[in-house]
Order: C-alpha cells, then sequence, then structure tokens
C-alpha cells in the first residue's frame, strides 16, 4: 500500500470533516449552550489537522516509500510524537481559546495588577504582621506562610506519632500491638472532613468559657476561644540564639570525633550525654554572664461584656489551628504507621539475629542495624503521605482556619472576582510546596540508601 | 483573497470544461489544476467566514432567552438555605422572596411558575456559576456595589429588599448596643460577602482590635457562634433575623439596633444579553408596581376591565409591553396571578413565618417606604 492512499484518505476525511461542520453545525450537538458556542469556530481547525496529517504522508510518498519499508523511515519515528504534541496543543489551545472568548464576552479583564491593590479584609491570625491595608501580595503570603505552618506542625506531630504507633504495632505485648493496631484502622477508615469537623465541634463543645477555665501547667489556659500561653519577651536574644548555634557546632565536631575513636581505637565514648551537657550548659552561661534574660507574659483575664471574656496578653492559639493539626497528624499518623511497620517488617529476620549475636542490645540493633536499612524502605512512601498532608491543609477552610484556600482563593477571591488568576496561583503554589517537600525527602534518600562503591 | 478571485474569473474565462478534459499532465492542465485548487480553498474561506457571521448574528437575540425557552425551565442560583430568602423545605419545595424572583421569570419567559430549576450555591461559588453559564438568574440575597456590577461581568438588575448589615450577640451578654463593644471581640461571619469588609470598616472607625473569624458555609457559622466560639454574629440584618430561627435556643439573642452599611439586594444576570436582562428586571418590577396598583393574585383577571390605563396595561389588556421582549402581552398577568405581588410575596415568606414582620424601608413609596420602580409603559 502507498502513503498516497493513506494520503487523500486524510484529505477525504478533512473535506468532509469540513462540510460537516459547514453544513450541520457543530457535531457536538450537545454543546450547543450559548456558553459553549462562542468556541465552536476554533473546531474548524480540525480539517486543518486531517489536511496537515494527508500533506506529510503526500510529500513522504514523493521519496516512493510504501507501507513495506515503514519501519525503518523516518515518519515512522517522528509521526506518533508528532501527533501527541498536536493534541496537546490543541486541547490547550482550544480551552485558552475558549476562556478568553467568554471572558471577553462577558467583560471580565484577564491580569495579575489586581494583586498590589489594597486586600481590606482582616485576617484572624497570622504569623507576620498583616493589615487590611496591605495589598492582596502581601495577604497571599500571609495565607501562605499559615499553610506552611500546619503544614510543618502535622509533618512533624505524624511523624513522631506515626514511628511510636509504627513500633508499637510490632510490639510483644499484646495490649499495645492491639491498641495501635486498632488506632491505625479506626483513624485510616474516616473521611478526613469528619475528623476535622469533630475536632473542632468537639473542642468548642468540649472546652470551658474563658471565664470557667483552671490553668493547664499553672500559667496556660486551654478555652474555647482558643489555648492561651505567656509570651517570652527575651532581653538579648541575638547572644542567646548565637550560643545555640555554638552549641550545636560543638555537638558536631564532638560526634565527628567520637566515629573517628569508634573506628580508629574501638573506644566508645557517652555522645548523646555530652552532647545534652553542652546544649544545656552553654546557653544557661549567656544567662550569667552574657546580659541574657527572660521575662513572661502571662495572660490574665479580661471582661469584654457581662457573661463574655477572653485573656489578654500572652500568645493565643486558635482552636482552628489545634483542631486542624489534630485532625491532620492523627490522621496522616496512621500511614506513616503502616509505612513504618511495613519498613521493619521488610528487614529480613537473619540481620536482627546476626546482630544479637554480636552482643549488641535490643535497643542498638534497632538503632544500628534495623533503622538504618528499614529507612529505604520507610522513606519514599512516607514522603507521599507528607504531600497528602499537605495537600489535605486546604480542608482548613471548612474551619475557618485562614489557610491560603479560605484567605486567597477564598475571600480574595470573591472580592476581586479574578477567579482563572487566583485559583492558577492557588494551585501553582501546592504544586512547588509539594515538588519542594518532595526534592527534599528525595535528598535525604538519596543520603541514606546503600552507597555502592 | 483578490488572487482567488481572479484565478476564478480566468477559470470562467478560459472554457473550464475544456480544461477539466483535457490531459492534467499538460503544462496548461498543471496550472488548472492548481487554479481550480485555489478556487476550493476560496470557497471553503467563505464558508467559514459565513459560519462566523451567523454565530455573532445569532448572538444579537437573547441566546438566554432562547435556551430556556428550548430547556423548558429557567436555571436560577439561590442560597443553600436562607429562610424568608430561599429555603427548601423538607421535600424540596424551595420557598422565599428571592425564589419568588425566579418564578415570576419562569412565570413571564415559560408560563408556569414552577418551570424553575434551582441550584443552591455558596458566597463563594455564586457569581463564578453565573458567568459560567451554570445559571442564568441568581437570585441569592446578593448585595449590590460598584466593584461587582463593573468589574466582573455582572449585571445586576434591581433591588427586591433593602437590607442593612448589623451584629447579634447574647442577651445575657448585656450589651445592647455596639458602642459597648471592647478590644478583643471576636466576631463570626462568613467569607466571600461584602460583610467582611464592613465588618472591618465598622470596627477600624471605631478603633477597636477584633478577631475575625469567616466560615465558608453560613451553617458553620451559626454552629460555631452557637457553640460560644464568638462573642458576636454579624452579616445582613434579615440574614441574622432569619438565621435566630436556627439557633438552639432563639431567644437567648438579640439582634443589635445599629445598622452598619448599606446592603441593597437583588437579582443579578449575566453582562451581554440586555434582553434577557430587561426581562429579569421587569418581571421584578410588575411584582412592585402591582402592588401599588393594588394588583393581586386573586384579582388580576377581574383588573382586566379597569377604568385605570396603567392598570389594564400591567394585566395585559391594553399596550404590547411584551413585544419589546419577545414575549405575549399576557406576561405580566401571569406574574401577577401565578407568583402575586410583592406585598404578597413579603407577607408569604417573611412577615408571616416572624422574621422580619415590619417592612421598614421595603415598604412601597406611597406607604412611607422605598420601594420605587419605573413605570411600566
Amino acid at each position: 500500500m502507498k502513503f498516497r492512499i493513506l494520503a487523500y484518505l486524510f484529505f477525504f476525511v478533512g473535506t468532509a470533516d469540513l462540510f460537516i461542520k459547514i453544513f450541520y453545525g457543530n457535531i457536538f450537538s450537545d454543546l450547543t449552550e450559548d456558553y459553549y458556542e462562542i468556541a465552536n469556530p476554533i473546531l474548524v481547525f480540525t480539517p486543518v489537522l486531517f489536511f496537515s496529517i494527508g500533506g506529510i504522508f503526500l510529500k513522504e510518498s514523493k521519496v516512493s516509500l510504501t507501507l513495506e519499508n515503514f519501519g525503518t523511515s523516518r515518519i515512522k519515528y517522528y509521526s506518533p510524537q508528532f501527533i501527541c504534541l498536536t493534541v496537546v496543543v490543541l486541547i490547550f489551545l482550544f480551552f485558552t481559546f475558549n476562556a478568553q472568548m467568554n471572558m471577553e464576552n462577558r467583560g471580565i479583564d484577564f491580569g495579575f495588577d489586581f494583586l498590589t491593590q489594597e486586600a481590606s479584609f482582616d485576617m484572624q491570625f497570622s504569623l507576620i504582621d498583616y493589615d487590611g491595608q496591605d495589598p492582596y501580595w502581601w495577604a497571599y503570603v500571609v495565607a501562605l506562610l499559615n499553610t506552611l505552618l500546619v503544614a510543618v506542625l502535622g509533618i512533624i506531630f505524624c511523624t513522631i506519632i506515626g514511628v511510636i504507633v509504627g513500633i508499637a504495632r510490632l510490639s510483644p505485648n499484646f495490649l499495645i500491638r492491639n491498641s495501635a493496631a486498632w488506632y491505625v484502622e479506626f483513624f485510616r477508615n474516616i473521611p478526613l472532613l469528619l475528623q476535622i469537623f469533630f475536632w473542632y465541634y468537639a473542642a468548642l463543645r468540649a472546652l470551658p468559657l474563658p471565664q470557667d477555665a483552671s490553668p493547664l501547667f499553672g500559667v496556660t489556659y486551654l478555652t474555647i476561644k482558643g489555648y492561651y500561653m505567656p509570651a517570652f519577651i527575651w532581653n538579648n536574644l541575638n547572644i542567646f540564639l548565637y550560643s545555640v548555634l555554638a552549641a550545636i557546632i560543638a555537638i558536631i565536631f564532638i560526634r565527628y570525633y567520637a566515629t573517628k575513636l569508634r573506628d580508629n581505637e574501638g573506644k566508645q565514648i557517652p555522645v548523646f550525654y555530652i552532647s545534652l551537657i553542652i546544649l544545656i550548659i552553654l546557653p544557661a552561661l549567656t544567662f550569667l554572664a552574657g546580659g541574657v534574660s527572660l521575662n513572661f507574659e502571662i495572660p490574665v483575664l479580661k471582661q469584654l461584656s457581662a457573661t463574655s471574656f477572653i485573656y489578654d496578653g500572652g500568645v493565643a492559639v486558635p482552636p482552628e489551628l489545634i483542631a486542624l493539626t489534630l485532625a491532620l497528624s492523627l490522621y496522616t499518623a496512621t500511614f506513616v504507621a503502616e509505612c513504618v511497620r511495613a519498613g521493619i517488617q521488610g528487614i529480613s529476620k537473619g540481620q536482627k539475629e546476626a546482630a544479637a549475636s554480636l552482643g549488641l542490645t535490643p535497643n542498638q540493633v534497632l538503632k544500628l542495624v534495623i533503622m538504618p536499612q528499614a529507612l529505604r524502605i520507610i522513606i519514599p512512601p512516607t514522603t507521599n503521605q507528607y504531600l497528602n498532608l499537605t495537600k489535605n491543609s486546604s480542608l482548613a477552610a471548612a474551619i475557618a482556619y485562614p489557610d491560603l484556600v479560605l484567605v486567597f482563593a477564598g475571600t480574595a477571591l470573591m472580592q476581586t472576582g479574578r477567579a482563572i488568576e487566583i485559583v492558577s496561583i492557588t494551585m501553582l503554589t501546592y504544586l512547588s510546596i509539594s515538588l519542594a517537600i518532595a526534592a527534599l525527602m528525595n535528598w535525604y534518600n538519596k543520603l541514606i540508601e546503600i552507597k555502592e562503591k | 483573497m483578490s488572487y482567488s478571485l481572479s484565478a476564478l474569473l480566468h477559470i470562467f474565462k478560459n472554457n473550464l470544461f475544456e480544461y477539466l478534459l483535457t490531459n492534467k499532465r499538460t503544462r496548461r492542465g498543471i496550472i488548472m489544476f492548481k487554479l481550480i485548487k485555489q478556487f476550493t480553498s476560496f470557497v471553503a474561506m467563505v464558508a467559514v467566514l459565513f459560519a462566523f457571521t451567523t454565530e455573532t448574528m445569532a448572538a444579537k437575540k437573547s441566546k438566554t432567552l432562547k435556551n430556556t425557552q428550548k430547556k423548558g425551565f429557567v436555571r436560577c442560583g439561590v442560597s443553600q438555605g436562607l429562610p424568608g430568602f430561599s429555603n427548601a423545605d423538607a421535600s424540596g419545595n424551595w420557598t422565599g422572596v428571592d425564589v419568588d424572583v425566579c418564578r415570576a421569570v419562569a412565570a413571564a419567559v415559560l408560563g408556569d411558575a414552577n418551570k424553575v430549576k434551582f441550584t443552591p450555591l455558596s458566597a463563594k461559588e455564586r457569581f463564578t456559576a453565573l458567568t459560567s453559564g451554570e445559571i442564568d438568574v441568581l437570585s441569592r440575597n446578593t448585595t449590590w456595589t460598584l466593584s461587582r456590577d463593573a468589574d466582573i461581568g455582572l449585571t445586576f438588575v434591581g433591588v427586591n429588599f433593602y437590607d442593612g448589615q448589623g451584629f447579634m450577640v447574647r442577651k445575657n451578654s448585656g450589651i445592647t448596643s455596639t458602642s459597648q463593644f471592647k478590644d478583643g471581640i471576636s466576631a463570626c461571619t462568613n467569607i466571600g460577602t461584602t460583610t467582611e469588609l464592613n465588618m472591618r470598616d465598622f470596627f477600624n472607625s471605631k478603633g477597636i482590635s477584633y478577631e475575625p473569624v469567616a466560615f465558608e458555609k453560613a451553617d458553620e457559622v451559626v454552629a460555631a457562634y452557637d457553640a460560644g466560639r464568638c462573642d458576636t454574629y454579624t452579616t445582613d440584618k434579615s440574614g441574622l433575623a432569619a438565621q435566630r430561627t436556627k439557633m438552639s435556643n432563639p431567644d437567648e439573642h438579640i439582634v443589635l439596633p445599629e445598622t452598619i452599611s448599606k446592603e441593597p439586594l437583588g437579582p443579578v444576570v449575566r453582562q451581554g444579553d440586555s434582553v434577557w436582562e430587561d426581562i429579569v428586571r421587569w418581571s421584578l418590577n410588575t411584582m412592585i408596581e402591582a402592588e401599588e396598583y393594588g394588583i393581586t393574585s386573586a384579582n388580576a383577571d377581574s383588573m382586566k376591565t379597569s377604568d385605570n390605563p396603567a392598570i389594564k396595561r400591567l394585566v395585559g389588556a391594553e399596550g404590547e409591553l411584551g413585544a419589546a421582549f419577545g414575549l405575549d402581552n399576557e406576561w405580566s398577568l401571569r406574574i401577577i396571578k401565578q407568583v402575586g405581588n410583592y406585598g404578597e410575596s413579603y407577607k408569604r415568606n417573611i412577615a408571616d413565618p416572624g422574621i422580619l414582620p415590619d417592612r421598614g424601608p421595603n415598604e412601597l413609596w406611597t406607604k412611607g417606604g422605598i420601594l420605587y420602580v419605573p413605570p411600566a409603559r
């Protein structure tokens, strides 16, 4: 069969396509609602596509290529790629064109100039200074930080809970093993949104009003309006931070020295206790000699009206943040626990027995033999769970935690009406956060993987 | 294109059939073949252009009206449940003054007030649903503001409820006026509304620091306020009155007398279809004007023989008012008969359930209110 025939076939299909569209209107007759009608002319491009494919075949046939030697032709190499590219470009063009025509038709502007306008709404909670007079892009930064805060808190807590529960699932103790299993099965199989609502409204119903709250740890108050803690007021904070930095550097050197000592002379020194002492003593010295001092601002009860009170001063953690962090970390921890359990079980029993026969204590077996190997199995699926947690944090909008979705893709979107711009910025932001976490975890994974010489 | 035209002329000048019958492989034949190709492409271009022009010509008529009549129902966006304005009962029947606007449009356009498909929308979704064409009328206690009207492709057709933002507090808090608010007060509200902005303006002008707690859905706001998360709940006063009925103990809460903003609520349509815009606008105006002239759903038919030409025009006994929209002459009569006038709608949906028995500014201009619509003539 010659390519010429194929070429004419494509020309014929293209012509038929064109004529059907001209004489019978749109072949996708279901889409004739006014919203889609404006986009119909773009469908004229499909005949052009058929004609161009036909043209390629016709050109190839000029160098007398037949289907018999198709396998060696460049057309076999390029045509699937060309078709894929064309289809992707066409789909993209179709939707862009569609959106453009519709927005023009409805008198909607497109642009990112709104980002510099005054936001003129307030936020319940922000890590950095924010006021309604600040521009939208600043509101975006504040909301992004709130999202990152809940994601970081969630990742830390879910890792701690997950590792403990994962190891507990392998415990020889019947009660510990089974309660861990029950915890995993229970929290893993309830939709996250429901859990968030549960923790939020359960907390709201169960917590006392500020005037009825009894102090927790002496000076903190857990109430319906938030968790009130004393604020730290530092003098010469920078000197204190330098001392902590110095302590960390010292600890790194000591660890390096201890490893060398162990490798060369076989001596072991208690690195952990030495590190702990340095970490406490160095900063403590600055209090005595460096002029560092610490005061507390203790929250005090303040009356707003006959029955309404708040705590003034100190730091207030809103109940929304508490409920969200709790729900996210408890939910994700079940998955992390399963990853940890799978990782530990993935190490063959022989490794454990060999380590034990060398005379290592059970703690050392776990720390020096099992965990370094298990981590290679644990890290990749755990990365996925971290990404899930970050993405799930967007459910914050349901309980009024001012995250990116509530503030930027909610309030800001409504006030400006720039749906396409704001939603695409939000999507790109979540994508970047996820990719950053994935990159970080991949780097860590590389660090601990088996290094073959 | 001019080249193609000259090619066309050339073909006809030099006997078309003679060339078609001669062998293509001669030099003249090849030229001929090229000319025919050019001619075909020219025809295709003309056809495509023609397709474009017919598209744009169709757009000048009301596409929304055409599509609505083709589908057989009006697609109307309403709230997710606000008693008195748009609320669905247990069997899924929608009632409320906002719902009645949609029903009036259906009665005018399709002849049956029940041919409405209601789409419950959150404050955040509503404008996107309208501009994307998912609904054709948005009647969802929406405040008319400059930026909404001018900026985001919407057109407000009128006002069916004059409202203002207020505050609700617990009775036992002892607060009776907003002047008793103190620093640190927490206020629950909805996101995606003018409320958030008014609240900031209000607290800033008073110099009070406050904690805004903004939820996505009204039900969640009520639940959080009811649980004691917030000291005050702020939204439109009609909304406060309606939501109070949903609280666990409505008598424990009061709405403060101060009004901190103007909230003219009204139906909205997409920009760019002026005929549809006029239909919705005059469906609403007809209801208000019918009340002004004392035409009710009960006496509408008997009003056809009235002496007042204004009344006769409204019930379709005189004039050709419907022709301007492409509707028949009884469109307004159907609205009055099937939905009733504005007063009937208000009494049925807001006054009788005890939400806001006093009509306040929503009284006719002849009775001390500010409801005043242009004459239907």
